[in-house]
């Protein structure tokens, strides 16, 4: 069986996802390794679903719908704050800094 | 080996290949591109865990709109061009690279952690479902039975969404 082995892929893509995040400043990056967490654990959904039913891979449909959701906003509050700053480096986007 | 193993192993090795470059490169177009690889590599990965329907919609949803989409703002940013790189200092790569490692190795830690006997399905299941009923109403059957309503808040969620990123494009907030 692969659900040892898929759930071992799916901790470490699920790491570098958050790995990214803490290394960037990019927030598109930042954004495309959000999307890469959601997949690792699109894969664990689909992994357990093989032993626990089908309703894993009912799940995934829905985290893909949640994921095209917060693509289309996320990009689109990107696409605002680079006509604020003229920037999506996280460095420069400081209001809340103290 | 066994033939779907090995074809397994080299998906995923693919996937967290194409993963470490994505976070890696510098340019935001690369990061995506290999991202596309990765999405790739899983929707491989999905046909071998018996989600064949799983598996289209991941490159149709995820390889196809979505990161066509991040491409867009990509482009339309005019991120594409060679610049300084976007990576932390030394200091910030450290505690990253640390509070991975703790992460991966929290995960680990679950190694030996199964869910109980008595809710599992007998091994070759899903594939038994699916040769019955066919692969997509294995998976669309349920989706508007036992989760119908959160079917419906999902249509709710993506209208919300298209308003939102209507209101938040427009030139003037």
């Amino acid at each position: 069986m692969l659900l040892g082995p898929a759930l071992a892929v799916s901790a470490v893509l699920f790491t570098l996802g958050v790995a990214g995040v803490l290394l960037r400043r990019n927030a598109i990056v930042i954004f495309m390794c959000v999307e890469l967490m959601l997949n690792a654990v699109n894969l664990t959904f689909v992994a357990l679903a093989q032993r626990l039913g089908v309703a894993g891979q009912v799940f995934v449909f829905f985290v893909m719908a949640v994921a095209a959701a917060e693509a289309a906003v996320g990009l689109a509050i990107i696409l605002a704050i680079y006509r604020h700053r003229q920037t999506v480096n996280l460095q420069n986007i400081n209001l809340l800094k103290g | 080996m066994a033939w779907p193993l090995i074809i397994f192993w080299a998906f995923a090795g693919l996937a967290i290949a194409s993963a470490l470059c994505c976070i890696t490169r510098v340019n935001p177009l690369a990061s995506a591109l290999w991202l596309v690889v990765t999405l790739f590599s899983l929707a491989a990965l999905f046909v071998l865990l018996d989600a064949q329907f799983i598996a289209v919609l991941q490159v149709l949803v995820y390889a196809g709109a979505i990161m066509v989409l991040f491409l867009f703002v990509i482009m339309l940013l005019n991120l594409g061009r060679p610049g300084p790189t976007d990576l932390k200092g030394p200091l910030g790569v450290a505690v990253g690279v640390l509070l991975a490692l703790v992460l991966l190795w929290q995960l680990g830690a679950l190694r030996g952690v199964a869910p109980a006997e008595a809710i599992q399905l007998p091994p070759g299941a899903m594939a038994r479902v699916a040769a019955e009923q066919g692969m997509v109403p294995a998976v669309a059957r349920p989706l508007f039975d036992a989760y119908l309503v959160p079917f419906e808040i999902t249509s709710i969620l993506l209208l919300a969404a298209i308003v939102g990123a209507v209101v938040l494009a427009k030139r003037t907030l």
